[in-house]
């Protein structure tokens, strides 16, 4: 009863006698050929023992392993004895090689269970919020020690990343708050309209921007601009021990690193943001005069009835705070970075996502606090 | 060269370790080392790749916390992170990296002269004149204001060496000072090694490859082992290569041409 299975080089022809099943391979073997499949080779024979030999095999590589190693396999399983005395010796040491590969390789389970996955996710928080506090805590003893040596201060490094995360960010913040500006006039006009209360649009406007958006959409620019640049900039540091460098010499990071960023984004942030709050007046400006008609003096006098410096304070607080939260989320994320590229790229991710997570809290915390304190 | 730390005593080894053990979250990389380094040696650390060399490096400077055993630098401890005794104590340390390690962001006479700016109370002036300096002991006249992506890897390395050598330091460390060099600046390399060490009596840690490197200028080695986690031998690389009967040595140090190089 022969079982004969054809591919276009590779064949392996298989003869019963008596309770053995000879296999007799021939042709070029190819990892990029097909090979011929050993349950169609075997058909329905149940042989005690199973020869292989290879006659006229012009080429040969792990493909032909591979259908060899699937005989032995099925040959353990089923109990008949495998012969392989007969092939080459080249190919008896590789099949060695390779049954002793598979034995060896117990699959690594990294696989876990729900309770274990749910215990493990509870103790990374804990851990990443300790690693925060002492961050900020470093941060604070870095900056006493930075205030009785004033001169220690990279002014230098500090001015060129002020540069970088405030005046090279004007364009997008005054795009962005310019159209918030128009955005939240349209809006704001559905209802005042039905009132006839067109002018309070000004107020509308002013109030928004200078106490909330102004902050939180500038906040949202550089959290991604200028965050995740942090983030990427010190994670790649890492990867190629240049923090390390700096640590065996006995250089605080924090000092060398992190300082001069957070110092530029609070003092850019402040900056940045009562641009915004102006351009995202005018935007509001312009929808007041082509949609509702109102003369820009009027909409300015009306809206200084309302907005005040307390509401300017407020604006300015909350953009400090904003600035310092992404300077350290990136700072913080940078320096715990994994060294390789992927953990750059992740770092520069939970940059972003950290400092919005942490400003959408400070928002509401201020939210609460403000009222309270009737500002 | 910079002032050892006041407690430091004079005629103790430069380096002490005792029964050091170092591990990853996962896995033990050293069991239980111990070995001393006197002053003026140049100390090679060798063995088979993923042994625990740089592991054991990073230990001794710091970077990696051992999880057991001690070290004492001139018979002082090394101390906590962030003491002052450990801090005093890294200004006497120069660190080359395996790859360099400059700081991207600052060019060659900067980054020499950082530390220079950090731990002197020396003028602008002489800070650029000994960056200069160093540049050119290197071989990096001429280079002073490049940035370190716009040279080549090799060069890097010289400079991160230049950049190691800044404090005169009392002891330096080196991890594959000669990987991914071409013979000859290597062996320029080896020399730089020695004169470094004639001329201030620097004590010098070597991790290397190099037989070559090995057989030249190193006064001793200690040969660490994955397996064993351990070192498995100390004493002259040439009395090694000839008289160990631990093959796993002499395979290694014969791997060159024994008949050659010692
Ligand atoms: N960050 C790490 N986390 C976990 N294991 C690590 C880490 N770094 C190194 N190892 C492990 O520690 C062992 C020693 O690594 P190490 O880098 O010290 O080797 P090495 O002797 O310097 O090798 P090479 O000569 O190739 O540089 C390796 O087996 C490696 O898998
Ligand atoms: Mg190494």
């Amino acid at each position: 009863m022969p079982a004969t299975s054809e591919t276009a080089s590779a064949q392996a022809i298989a003869q019963m006698a008596g309770d053995a099943l000879e296999v007799t391979l021939t042709g070029a073997w190819q990892i990029t050929a097909e090979r011929p499949a050993w349950r169609q080779v075997l058909g329905a024979a149940q042989p005690g023992r199973v020869r292989l030999k290879a006659e006229r095999v012009e080429r040969w590589d792990t493909s032909l392993l591979l259908f060899l190693f699937e005989v032995q396999e099925w040959c353990r399983v089923t109990g008949a004895y495998c012969d392989v005395d007969a092939l080459p010796e080249k190919i008896r040491t590789l099949l060695s090689q390779l049954a002793v590969a598979h034995e060896t390789s117990v699959p690594f389970d990294r696989s876990e269970s729900f309770l274990t996955a749910v215990g493990n996710a509870s103790l990374d928080t804990v851990v990443k919020a300790r690693a925060y506090s002492r961050f900020v805590g470093e941060c604070v003893l870095g900056a006493v020690r930075l205030i009785r040596r004033p001169q220690k201060f990279r002014w230098r490094d500090c001015v060129h990343e002020m540069q970088q995360c405030g005046a090279m960010a004007l364009p997008i913040v005054s795009l962005i708050s310019f159209l918030v500006g128009v955005t939240l006039a349209y809006t704001g006009a559905i209802v005042l309209r039905q009132y006839g209360g067109d002018i309070y649009i000004a107020d509308l406007i002013g109030l928004s921007m200078v106490r909330e958006m102004g902050a939180v959409m500038t906040a949202v620019v550089i959290a991604g601009r200028t965050g995740a640049a942090f983030a990427a900039t010190i994670g790649n540091m890492k990867a190629n021990e240049e923090i390390d460098a700096l640590e065996s010499l006995g250089i605080p990071t924090v000092q060398f690193l992190v300082f001069p960023r957070i110092v530029a984004l609070g003092i850019m942030m402040p900056l940045l943001t009562l641009y915004a709050d102006a351009l995202g007046i005018l935007g509001g400006m312009a929808v007041a005069l082509g949609l509702l008609r109102i003369p820009p003096a009027a909409y300015w006098t009306e809206m200084l009835t309302i907005v005040d410096l307390s509401d300017l304070w407020v604006g300015v607080i909350k953009a400090t705070t904003f600035g310092l939260i992404i300077g350290l989320s990136g700072c913080l994320r940078g320096l715990q970075a994994e060294r390789s590229a992927a953990g750059v790229g992740r770092a520069a991710t939970s940059a972003v996502v950290t400092a919005l997570l942490l400003l959408v809290i400070a928002d509401a915390i201020y939210a609460v606090l403000f009222n309270i304190l009737g500002w | 060269m910079a002032p050892l730390p006041s407690a430091a005593a004079p005629d103790a080894p430069v380096i002490e370790v005792e029964n050091l053990s170092c591990a990853y979250e996962s896995s033990v990389v050293l069991k239980d080392v111990t070995f001393q380094v006197s002053r003026g040696e140049i100390f090679f650390v060798i063995g088979g790749s993923g042994c625990g060399k740089s592991t054991l490096l990073r230990n001794l400077v710091g970077l990696h916390h051992p999880v057991g055993g001690s070290v004492k630098f001139f018979g002082v401890p090394f101390g906590a992170p962030d003491s002052a005794a450990r801090r005093a104590l890294l200004q006497t340390f120069g660190v080359l990296f395996q790859g360099g390690a400059l700081w991207t962001s600052l060019t060659l006479r900067q980054n020499i002269a950082l530390p220079l700016e950090e731990f002197t109370a020396l003028s602008r002036r002489e800070i650029n004149e000994i960056a200069g300096l160093k540049l050119a002991q290197v071989g990096l006249g001429g280079f002073e204001d490049y940035f370190p992506s716009e040279i080549s890897g090799g060069m890097r390395k010289r400079a991160g060496l230049a950049r190691a050598l800044a404090l005169d330091p009392a002891v330096v460390f080196f991890d594959e000072p000669s990987a991914g060099l071409d013979p000859v600046t290597s062996r320029k390399l080896d020399e730089l090694i020695m004169q470094v060490r004639d001329t201030f009596g620097t004590t010098i840690v070597v991790v290397s490859h190099e037989l070559a490197s090995i057989f030249s200028i190193a006064d001793r080695v200690i040969m660490l082992d994955r397996v064993h986690k351990g070192i498995i031998a100390e004493g002259r690389p040439r009395e090694l290569a000839l008289q160990s009967r631990d093959s796993r040595v002499t395979e290694f140090l014969r791997r060159g041409d024994l008949l050659t190089t010692p």
